[in-house]
């Protein structure tokens, strides 16, 4: 017999001629991102395998718990045709824990842990605080137009510094950095996935579909 | 939270909405939330891929073996689960005890659980949870149970199973109920949605919103008696999204190893060959209880209304 259900996404998510974006999906708001990158035309489908990255012109890296997500990548063979791929120029954009798996950089790890790195920054996790300092703001994104993006940050990370080759594209009032880009990689603290904030996934797009047309 | 950690500026910042309580349980799914009683098991919680610990006093098992009035952990403890990981910490306390869900949030818990596991402090009323910052996750039997407590501000549901027993009967019969409950919203008229709010007893409201979204408006994790890599990936395959282990890891003979399989079953929950590998050599389960040999009165699922 088959599986009662199946990491699958709904009809429509793969049949889109828009640009082939893979969700990593070992962990955490993967089903969101896939809804937002569906509704934006991208042709979806998850990744958890490493024959899965293959088809792929851009992947996104969701909220979750990075911990999780690094023993995971490593432990089913994952990470390191990842970070060739990064390597290789594959546009990523990751959120929260997202960006942390982005980083070259990470402090407050666990022990042990590692990040595939690609963004030239030093990243902090949970530099808020516990839950109770979680919040919600308005942002300016000048990258993204005039019009402030509503951010909701989750047990958030922070850039605590910014290296020569990456860019800041957002502080928080107190000045700390929490949007970054580098080349073809895109990093938030906050999660643009969850309350219908479009922009930064479309910025993404723009970076696939110009990476796929110099590939 | 660590010395380097700073709150935003409050003057330009929303702590405590609903999208940021219920955020934190999106953030979880996909996930293993496991109890701890030590922060020695938080530890090994965290290192074998928990997305979260659930601090409590005595595991279900023990708060079932024992007897007795099950109440909120000693604060020292918790204190010291939360020092001693960096993923969310969550605890428990006593059904309508709302000093307990206060001293909860004031030791800083990631959310609080009001849970039918320990003994109820209140038989009419739960807390009103919109009254606080931290969220709150609650168990239902069914979705009426589970509409009435997100109501009440609930910001996460978990299915309730039957805590402490390793007996995934239960748990299997509340996602199954939760589920099948959705799906028949769905196929309604409004007229019948109005008559479905007053059979579920719950507000048209949230009647109405699952029925056009096919979902609840908050995450819905299981939990009660699962034991097994194969049980975890059981509840994802019936539409979980996550999983609660409590007695399930630190009763077996190696939690370290469970802990392991248990988060890759609940990640590759729709892959049998998976599930078969992390399955190997775990040594003992939990001894377990069948549900059907409990009496009535011990059965915690009946615990809240």
């Amino acid at each position: 017999m088959t599986t009662l259900r199946t990491e699958s996404l709904d009809a429509g998510a793969a049949a889109s001629a828009g640009p082939r974006v893979g969700v990593l999906a070992l962990q955490g708001d993967f089903r969101e991102h896939a809804h937002v990158l569906t509704k934006l035309g991208a042709s979806v489908s998850l990744v958890r395998r490493p024959a899965e990255l293959d088809a792929i012109e851009g992947l996104v890296i969701p909220g979750g718990e990075s911990t999780v997500m690094d023993k995971l990548s490593r432990a089913y063979g994952l990470a390191e045709p990842l970070k060739a791929a990064i390597t290789a120029g594959l546009p990523v954009y990751g959120t929260c824990a997202g960006l942390i798996m982005l980083a070259d950089s990470v402090l407050d790890a666990i022990a042990g842990q590692q990040s595939l790195g690609g963004l030239d920054v030093v990243v902090r996790r949970n530099a808020f605080g516990s839950q109770n300092q979680s919040f919600e703001t308005d942002l300016d994104v000048p990258a993204l137009g005039d019009a402030p993006v509503h951010a909701v940050f989750i047990r958030g990370p922070v850039v605590e510094s910014v290296g020569p080759s990456a860019t800041a594209l957002a502080t928080i009032s107190d000045g700390r950095v929490v949007a970054v880009e580098q080349g073809n990689l895109l990093g938030t603290s906050f999660h643009p996935e969850i309350n219908g904030e479009y922009r930064f996934h479309k910025y993404f797009l723009a970076k696939v579909r110009a990476a796929a047309t110099t590939a | 939270m660590t010395e380097a950690s700073v709150p935003a500026p409050a003057a330009t910042s929303q702590t405590g909405s609903s999208r940021v309580k219920r955020g934190l349980a999106e953030m979880l799914k996909g996930g293993v939330i496991m109890d701890v009683v030590t922060a020695e098991q938080a530890r090994i919680a965290e290192d074998a891929g928990a997305v979260a610990v659930m601090a409590l006093e005595r595991v279900p098992a023990d708060i079932r073996a024992q007897g007795g009035v099950a109440r909120m952990s000693d604060p020292d403890l918790i204190e010291a689960i939360i020092a001693e990981v960096s993923i969310p910490v969550m605890a428990k306390a006593r059904i309508g005890h709302f000093v307990e869900a206060q001293v909860l949030q004031a030791l800083d818990v990631d959310y609080i659980d009001e849970s039918e596991v320990l003994s109820p402090a209140d038989y009419v009323n739960h807390i009103d949870k919109w009254a606080f910052n931290t969220p709150f996750v609650c168990g239902a039997t069914n979705l009426g149970e589970a509409l009435r407590r997100i109501n009440e501000g609930a910001a996460m549901i978990r299915s309730k199973g039957e805590a402490g027993t390793g007996d995934v009967s239960e748990a299997t019969k509340h996602i199954r109920k939760i589920t099948s409950e959705i799906n028949a919203l769905k196929s309604m008229t409004r007229d019948e949605l109005y008559v479905a709010a007053k059979e579920l007893q719950a507000p048209y409201e949230l009647v109405l919103e699952v029925a056009e979204t096919g979902k609840l408006p908050v995450v819905l994790f299981t939990a009660g008696g699962v034991a097994t890599p194969a049980d975890a990936a059981m509840m994802m395959q019936l539409g979980a999204d996550g999983v609660f282990v409590g007695s399930g890891i630190f009763k077996s003979g190696n939690p370290e190893a469970r802990a392991a399989a248990v988060v890759k079953a609940t990640t590759f929950y729709d892959d049998p060959s998976v599930i078969a590998e992390v399955s190997r050599g775990l040594g003992e389960a939990m001894v377990g209880i069948n549900v059907g040999d409990l009496a009535a009165p011990h059965r915690l699922a009946e615990r809240g209304w």
